[in-house]
């Protein structure tokens, strides 16, 4: 019997049967749920025989505009699940009172509150703003790929398993109880000593080892490859956004990384790091976890204020107002954002004098974002503003993020942060630069870049609808919260006591519900521009009479994106060539040189995967087995020294004339 | 490059690139190691950071002064040290391009890495043998995780130089392999920057507490 067991534990490491949580209706309902919907989802690529094509095509592609599609693809798809988390929060809280205790047991609502975080910032956030990057700046600055595009494969399929990882963690044993940074004491083994924070701690090193080499490879990308002519102060904005935030994406995500291997150390080999005796730390784990996540926060909004400058100067019909400006205050929010750590926990005890220093550099953060602001204001001031759709996210997200963030002004004065440390106060805060911040600019990016991306635009009734559901929903949902937090109640609690807080909880959770209208709305959206995609056609790769040189090339845009590439003699390229009458070449087209696709960064991603499985549930032989199988992929890849095809000349002639009468159908 | 187009009257302005020639294979290459091993120093600097708060934390425990042989790390640093100046040579052969003198250089290279990490397990074993593990102390966490790191960092590179050094005998000095012994060679010189900081910090203040 003895033998047996021993044998289990071997080969299963401390999974068992009980770790599948058959006792929690809500989890085994979410699952038939899932397993349906994935089965149904593989019947038909297989009925369909999708499953080639999309292996050839999409998963081993080392296209850019590809991997940033399937990026966002994986964010849009966690988003369904973020938010799931989002809304049996909200009812949850809106529910528990009066002596009720809810619908959810504490076990489960401390995984989900975690989860929810985890979830929207690594899995939704991230890859959305990696996508809308990887499809767009290599098109920006006149490209055809990015400096390392097998890298690029590899780093979209290690966020695809660090996703797997933390999704199995539902159906699997449990996350993390923690809150999403997992601060220790409560994340060490004493107090957590189930699967939860090794689920957290795995999926995001995967993950996070896929965004570190995907901001390697996009600096590259800007610095080496820019088309002739584009200068550093040429760039578009967007592009300046971007390469600030793979800046701080390369500056941060090794102290994330060295931060969890540390705490990865104190679980499994029992060091004494952040535990509270034998000389350890856990108020260095807090430390150094924001010295990550302050940066952290800027590499989600640079972008997003990247997509405003686009938006702005496109659908105003001007050049964008102060662009050197935009660009320094760009590159000053990169350098303070490494300054402001301190300003999360004020309550630490670090004093009057360091909490004064931290309290005001949080505070002049606020100037480049203040000059920001008004440069767009100023660029849509006497401008031909036309009220499309991302214009639309755009004046929202003004309204909504000045909001945000002066109520970030007032939680940088330390003796404030004091009283709302913790509260809900704050979660409004966060929620509201972030969504107000990210997640409209990131509705405008799609919006903007749709048609660019497949030769369709958006359909505009469903994408109001789901505009008025998101930003009333918004507001409803966050403002009470505001209120909650003056009255002094904290975060992540499950059930309250006075019952006079009840009224404030339900609003927030008709917000919430507006929200879940909104997404639906976007979601169909989508499908109802797919399936219109004939009457919202555009031929002509410029629907929105745009700026950039992403709009110089046809919708999709060609593998090789330029036949010949662009030069640059303006901020505005393409403005400038329709201004000076550039006419499309049409003869001398040559092979063009391109990067094969590959499948091992898919093998690379799944054995890394399997790998931290093996750590989570302790079945070391899966884990050594894993790794030494990851190595020798790995080297087996260096020794393949052709990787790399010619696009033949007269398939270049084929697309390009195929282009030209779809313009010349356009113009008749 | 030539930006100009033939049948295009002088001094109207030029929107593409005619006679375009292809970025040379792995053009972003050294750029792109050069960050990767600034994001790689970046780990280190947070191993030192924390074992410059956690150092002092003896916990009862042992301390510096009753654990480092300072003469056996001289050796250990000397190894090291002498095996960048080798690698050096390596590369100084690859630029002659004389692929024997290189490829001796390289071996030799390797195992003065053997030879420190061998020293490095050495020590680690006989510190776990008198009780100073690393679960001792948060002091001996921070030296064991700061030093431990390093030395694994020097196993990839002993696994990067064979893979190497098989490459060469494959394809011989082809421009893409001279690339990966040039980033290799940076990977290595970065090592020994960081054992020097280990070295100071680390052993020799050690010894000063």
């Amino acid at each position: 019997m003895v033998d047996t067991h021993d044998l289990t534990r071997l080969i299963f490491g401390r999974l068992t049967l009980e770790s599948l949580p058959l006792h929690e209706p809500i989890i085994v309902g979410t699952f038939a749920v899932v397993a349906l919907g994935g089965i149904a989802l593989l019947g038909a690529v297989t009925y369909f025989r999708l499953w080639a094509y999309l292996w050839r095509e999409w998963f081993t592609s080392v296209d850019h505009k590809r991997i940033g599609i399937m990026y966002m693809v994986l964010g849009i798809v966690m988003l369904l699940r973020g938010f799931a988390d989002a809304l049996m929060m909200r009812m949850q809280q809106a529910m528990a009172f009066n002596g009720s205790e809810g619908f959810l047991p504490a076990h489960h609502y401390d995984q989900v509150f975690t989860a929810h975080g985890v979830i929207m910032i690594f899995f939704v956030a991230m890859p959305l703003v990696t996508g809308l990057m990887n499809f767009v700046v290599p098109l920006q600055i006149g490209a055809r790929d990015v400096s390392f595009p097998f890298l690029n494969n590899f780093s979209f399929w290690m966020t695809v398993g660090g996703a797997v990882l933390v999704m199995a963690s539902l159906f699997i044993g449990e996350f993390a109880r923690t809150g999403w940074l997992a601060y220790p004491p409560l994340s060490n083994l004493a107090y957590s000593p189930d699967v939860g924070v090794d689920y957290y701690i795995w999926g995001l090193q995967v993950a996070g080892v896929g965004t570190t080499l995907s901001g390697i490879n996009l600096i590259c990308t800007i610095v080496k490859m820019r088309a002739p002519g584009m200068t550093m102060m040429r760039m578009p904005v967007f592009t300046w956004t971007s390469l600030c935030t793979n800046v701080l994406i390369v500056a941060s995500f090794p102290v994330l990384t060295a931060v969890l291997a540390l705490l990865s150390l104190d679980r499994y080999v029992g060091t004494n790091f952040f535990t509270n005796d034998f000389g350890g730390d856990p108020m260095m784990y807090v430390n150094l976890i924001w010295i990550w996540g302050h940066p952290e926060v800027y590499i989600l909004v640079l972008p997003a204020f990247g997509i405003f400058s686009e938006v702005t100067s496109t659908f105003s019909g001007k050049r964008l107002f102060g662009y050197t400006s935009m660009v320094y205050a760009t590159v000053v929010i990169t350098i303070l954002s490494y300054l402001v750590w301190l300003h999360h926990f004020f309550t630490m005890g670090s004093g009057a004098s360091v909490n004064s220093f931290f309290g005001i550099t949080t505070m002049i953060i606020s100037i480049p974002t203040g000059a920001k602001m008004f440069n767009w204001l100023f660029t849509m001031y006497r401008g031909r503003i036309r009220f499309e759709l991302p214009m639309m996210w755009t004046v929202a997200f003004m309204l909504t993020f000045v909001i945000g963030g002066m109520t970030g002004v007032l939680l940088a004065v330390p003796p404030a942060d004091f009283v709302l440390h913790n509260s809900l106060f704050l979660v409004a805060h966060f929620h509201n630069v972030i969504i107000g911040g990210v997640l409209f600019g990131l509705f405008a990016g799609i919006g903007y870049w749709f048609p660019k991306a497949f030769g369709f635009k958006l359909d505009v009734f469903w994408g109001k609808l789901s505009f008025w559901f998101w930003v009333v929903g918004f507001y409803l949902a966050f403002m009470p919260l505001y209120v909650l937090g003056l009255m002094g109640v904290t975060r992540r609690l499950r059930v309250f006591d006075d019952p006079s807080l009840q009224i404030w909880f339900v609003i927030a959770g008709i917000g919430a519900l507006l929200i879940a209208c909104g997404i639906a709305c976007f979601l169909i959206q989508i499908a109802v521009s797919v399936l219109r995609r004939e009457k919202l056609a555009d031929v002509t790769g410029d629907p929105w009479d745009a700026r950039t040189l992403e709009w110089a090339t046809s919708s999709p845009p060609p593998a090789y994106n330029f036949a010949f590439t662009p030069v640059v003699h303006d901020n505005d390229a393409w403005w400038d060539m329709k201004r000076r009458g550039y006419a499309r070449p049409l003869a001398g087209f040559k092979a063009i040189h391109m990067p094969s696709n590959t499948g091992t960064g898919v093998i690379l991603a799944g054995l890394a995967t399997a790998m931290a499985f093996g750590l989570i549930w302790y079945i070391w032989w899966l884990a050594g087995v894993s790794f030494i199988a990851l190595l020798a992929v790995a080297i087996r890849h260096t020794f393949n020294y052709h990787q790399s095809f010619n696009i033949p000349a007269d398939e270049v002639v084929r697309t390009e004339r195929a282009r030209t009468e779809l313009l010349a159908g356009a113009k008749s | 490059m030539t930006i100009a187009m033939g049948s295009m009257k002088a001094g109207e302005p030029v929107f593409y690139v005619v006679d375009e020639h292809e970025h040379a294979e792995g053009h972003s290459t050294m750029l792109g190691f050069w960050i990767y091993l600034m994001s790689d120093c970046l780990i280190f600097a947070m191993l030192f950071a924390v074992y410059g708060v956690l150092g002092g934390k003896y916990a009862a425990g042992p301390a510096p002064k009753d654990l480092f042989d300072l003469s056996l790390v001289a050796v250990n640093t000397t190894f090291l040290l002498l095996s960048s100046l080798t690698y050096g040579l390596a590369m100084l052969a690859m630029g002659q391009s004389r692929v024997g003198a290189m490829m001796a250089w390289l071996v030799v290279t390797g195992l003065f890495g053997l030879g420190f990490l061998g020293i490095e397990l050495s020590e680690f074993a006989h510190m776990i043998h008198e009780g100073a593990t690393p679960q001792r102390s948060a002091f001996l966490s921070s030296f064991f995780t700061l030093v431990g790191t390093h030395g694994l960092h020097v196993t990839f590179g002993l696994i990067w130089l064979v893979t190497l050094i098989v490459q060469v005998r494959l394809h011989g000095l082809i421009e893409s392999n001279r690339r990966r012994l040039f980033c290799l060679s940076m990977f290595w010189h970065f090592l020994d920057v960081i054992w020097i900081g280990v070295f100071t910090v680390v052993y020799l203040m050690g010894m000063l507490r």
